[in-house]
């Protein structure tokens, strides 16, 4: 299971890095959630595969009586997952109101701040 | 000063406080140094007589570090210099600069600065004593671009810091390491000498850097450039900081340490090559300064290389020769200074050329002149005399090269009596000019505070006993570590020092009398030689601006990818090059035990991925981006995160119906330029190289055992602890129950700066609409 996860993983890492190199600003957030994803993906292969039974007492039992699934890579996933939908969402209004004020979902002419030119910004 | 300060809001002699504020501006400015002084003759009978004060508090104690002051008979001799000179510099100062509108923070400044050099010379901890050698640095920047509008100036003052703070932060290493070496940071302990510093393997590198900081400090070539470029201060403070005292500190510390660090051939080559060579330049260099006070602060640079080549032979009579030289060279040379710049005050200018007969204008200003530079050409029976055959003897008895040592004094000696003609007698005799405004002397509060020092010249010239069981015995007792008798005279006999002194002015005559050309001779010399390390000094300076504007150019391009581009660039060279130092771990397990929906779930999510990438359509995008969320959820579930499926289910959903929502209000994809094919390829190259970069990554983890300390305790405890038997829930909301907090403070700042951009939106709609 952890080597065919490994190489999914990889390829989604490739291929959100190649939209997150978009001057698209869209396809960047569309990078950004794939690599959101692929980076969960990676928390739960690193914590290895143990079968499909989820980490649960069972009643009357103070551990498991079985072997269960690691339990703390998915907390942090959990964790992982909303952060990553509040940032998310954040970003949605973000890229739209700058779509806004600046008319343009093109990063590269998003030069407000540092207009080319200036020193310090670019050349 | 060049730029004279008009007088702004002086008093007017109709004001009836006038005289009071007059008096009362001396008064408070003179009053520190004045009772300062007081404090330190007090002190002068008990540390003559062999008693050493010590005072001190804990500072930095894990460290170490202490606040102790140490007052011995080398402190107490600068600290006497500091104070009382610093008398009359204040007292001059206040007259020199009277109405300029920055009186305050001149006094402000000037008093931090003795303070601060107090302390660097009483300092009996050496981290103490790089603080207060630090704020020297600091307050002398503050005083060389006083002037601040002037551009020399600042340029001057911030070469003055880089220079001796880059020596300083030197010196600082020093210093640790010869803590380390001798195990104490006091000054007192290294003094006796429990440890042998100099056999430790770390002598040379704390040697080495202590130098440097004395070096820079002390305007030692090859660093002495920033001394005459802080001729820009006003002259007080040229008299004060980069004559008499500041520029000496580099010499205290190379004395305080001799006892520690010195005797050794690497101490006596190095100081006596640099003291030489620096001594022999000086003075050279002087001759061809057409301004008068460049001309002095070369002859300060003179100065200070005697003193480091004294020093440097490290004997007896080479202290004994240093502690005098450095008490006449304070007296005649502040005075001189102070001399300069009443001329400069009466005729506004400093030229050599431009300046002759004012002896008859300026009688008191003359007589201070000539009394100081007699002392400075070492005529009897002027203090100088002594120091010039204490020098000689020192020579003499040089334990390397003697006849180079010998032959470098008398060099340096010689020109230095043709520079003392030059500013004592140059300006005042010969013709007189038509000034637009006759010269006159300056007020008394200007000429008294010189006179006395030139008249201290001659004091102790005559009557020798007023500085050696005083002041020279025991600061050379302190130096050498040992009780030194020492009974100064004008006349030590026939011998080889007398014969050198006769030759010293005998060139130096000559010198004189061929002024002329040897002004031409140098001038043209001068445009030869390489000045110094000034042009490194520039050009490391511009360098470093240069390459700060090109990588700033380069990496600070303002363009999000091409930042994007460098990151994972760089993580590809450094993964990837720890990688091949490493070495792969070969295994690879086939994935033999996976389920078949999941590897239907791989396969959702390898389509999802590949139609995102390709697709042009914003809303196909986001359905393609929801069918990877679903595959990545099956796989949860297969690896029996359950409630992370469902949470990932929810977060999936909710992400599509936004992204529809607000994306579809933005431009079309087509609307975009494209990047070109060459573009393409290398973005895809780079994207692949990162990909593969984290399976193998990845995969290297796998191959290692992995800790479970930390989920066996949660599968323990989940139960019998937290009363919990879904184990994920529980550490959610149980064990790292703070954590989660987190996680919904910030999805709640999320949501609120969302809401924020909205609301700034439609506040400046309204905005605009008002003002329609």
């Amino acid at each position: 299971m952890a080597s065919l996860l490994a190489v999914l993983i990889g390829a989604m890492v490739a291929a959100a890095s190649y939209l997150l190199l978009s001057r698209n600003v869209v396809r960047f957030l569309f990078g950004f959630v794939l690599l959101g994803n692929a980076i969960n993906l990676a928390i739960l292969t690193v914590g290895r595969y143990r079968g499909p039974q989820p980490p649960l007492v069972p009643d009357g039992a103070a551990v498991p009586t079985a072997a269960v699934a690691n339990a703390l890579p998915q907390a942090l996933i959990l964790t992982a997952i909303v952060i990553g939908f509040g940032i998310l969402a954040f970003s949605v209004v973000l890229i739209y109101r700058a779509y806004e004020e600046l008319g343009t979902i093109n990063s590269d002419e998003m030069q407000v701040a540092e207009p080319a030119g200036v020193p310090g910004g670019p050349r | 000063m060049a730029s004279k300060t008009a007088p702004i809001g002086r008093a007017g002699p109709n004001s009836r406080f006038a005289i009071f504020r007059c008096v009362a501006g001396y008064l408070l400015a003179a009053a520190l140094p004045a009772a300062l002084t007081g404090l330190f003759v007090s002190l002068v009978p008990e540390v003559a007589g062999g008693g050493v004060l010590r005072w001190s508090v804990d500072w930095v104690p894990s460290l170490g570090v202490r606040l102790s002051f140490l007052v011995d008979g080398l402190g107490l001799v600068f600290a006497l210099l500091i104070s009382g000179i610093g008398v009359v510099v204040f007292v001059y100062a206040r007259a020199y600069l009277d109405g300029h509108p920055q009186l305050v923070r001149f006094f402000v400044v000037l008093t931090l600065f003795m303070l601060a050099m107090l302390g660097t010379v009483l300092a009996d901890n050496l981290i103490a004593l790089f603080v207060f050698w630090e704020l020297t640095t600091l307050t002398s920047y503050l005083l060389i671009g006083f002037t601040h509008e002037r551009a020399d100036a600042r340029a001057a003052a911030l070469q003055a810091l880089l220079v001796t703070g880059i020596g300083g932060l030197a010196m600082l290493a020093g210093f640790i390491l010869l803590g380390a070496a001798a195990g104490t940071f006091e000054l007192s302990q290294l003094r006796a000498g429990t440890v042998d510093v100099r056999a430790d393997p770390r002598y040379l590198p704390l040697l080495g850097l202590i130098l440097v900081g004395c070096f820079t400090k002390s305007a030692q070539f090859p660093f002495h450039f920033w001394l005459p470029n802080a001729m820009a201060a006003p002259t007080p403070v040229s008299a004060y900081l980069h004559s008499a005292t500041m520029v000496k500190a580099g010499i205290y510390l190379m004395a305080r340490l001799l006892p520690t660090l010195g005797g050794t051939e690497a101490w006596t080559v190095t100081l006596t090559a640099a003291g030489a060579v620096t001594a022999v330049l000086g003075s050279v260099w002087a001759l061809g300064q057409s301004d008068l006070k460049q001309l002095l602060a070369y002859t300060t640079v003179m100065g200070l290389g005697t003193l480091t080549l004294l020093l440097g032979l490290g004997g007896t009579a080479g202290v004994v020769a240093a502690m005098v030289f450095l008490l006449v060279h304070c007296f005649y040379k502040a005075a001189l200074f102070l001399v300069v710049g009443a001329i400069d005050h009466a005729t506004h200018t400093r030229e050599r050329d431009a300046l002759s007969g004012l002896a008859a204008a300026m009688p008191v200003t003359f007589v201070t002149a000539a009394l100081a530079a007699l002392s400075m050409a070492g005529l009897p029976p002027l203090v100088g005399f002594i120091a010039k055959e204490l020098i000689y003897v020192g020579a003499v008895e040089a334990p390397v090269v003697p006849a180079v040592v010998v032959g470098a004094a008398l060099a340096a000696n010689a020109l230095t009596v043709t520079a003392a003609g030059l500013v004592a007698l140059g300006p005042f005799l010969g013709v007189r000019r038509a000034w637009s405004q006759p010269p006159h002397d300056p007020p008394w509060t200007m000429w008294s505070g010189p006179l006395l020092l030139a008249a201290l010249g001659v004091g102790a010239g005559l009557y020798p006993a007023l500085i050696d069981q005083t002041l020279v015995a025991p600061a050379a007792s302190a130096v050498l570590n040992t009780p030194v008798e020492v009974h100064l005279a004008l006349w030590h006999g026939l011998g080889l020092p007398l014969a050198l002194s006769g030759a010293t002015l005998a060139l130096g005559l000559a010198a004189w009398s061929a002024r002329r050309p040897l002004d031409r001779a140098l001038a043209a010399a001068a445009a030869g030689l390489p000045r110094s390390a000034e042009g490194v000094y520039d050009a490391a300076l511009a360098g470093m601006k240069g390459l700060a504007a090109w990588q700033t150019a380069v990496l600070q391009h303002g363009r999000l990818r091409g930042y994007l581009a460098t990151v994972f660039a760089t993580m590809i060279a450094l993964i990837g090059l720890a990688f091949l130092w490493g070495g792969l771990s070969p295994a690879v397990p086939l994935p033999l035990d996976v389920p078949l929906y999941a590897w239907g779930a791989a396969a959702l999510i390898l389509a999802g991925t590949a139609v995102t990438l390709k697709t042009t359509s914003r809303l196909t995008a986001i359905c393609a981006l929801g069918a990877v969320g679903i595959g990545v959820a099956i796989l949860f579930v297969s690896h029996g995160a359950v409630d992370v499926a469902l949470t990932q289910l929810l977060c999936d959903i909710l992400f599509v119906i936004l992204l529809a929502v607000a994306l579809l209000k933005l431009p079309r994809f087509r609307e975009l330029p494209h990047r070109g094919r060459a573009a393409m390829v290398a973005t895809a190259g780079l994207a692949v190289a990162f990909g593969t970069l984290v399976s193998l990554i990845l995969l290297e983890i796998l191959a290692t055992p992995l800790d479970l300390r930390l989920t066996e305790f949660f599968q323990s405890h989940s139960q019998p602890t937290a009363h919990g038997r879904n184990i994920v829930n529980v550490i959610l909301v149980d064990f790292r129950a703070f954590d989660t907090l987190g996680e919904i403070a910030v999805v709640m700042l999320a949501g609120l700066a969302a809401v924020a951009l909205i609301r700034v939106r439609a506040s400046a709609r309204r905005h605009q609409e008002n003002n329609r």
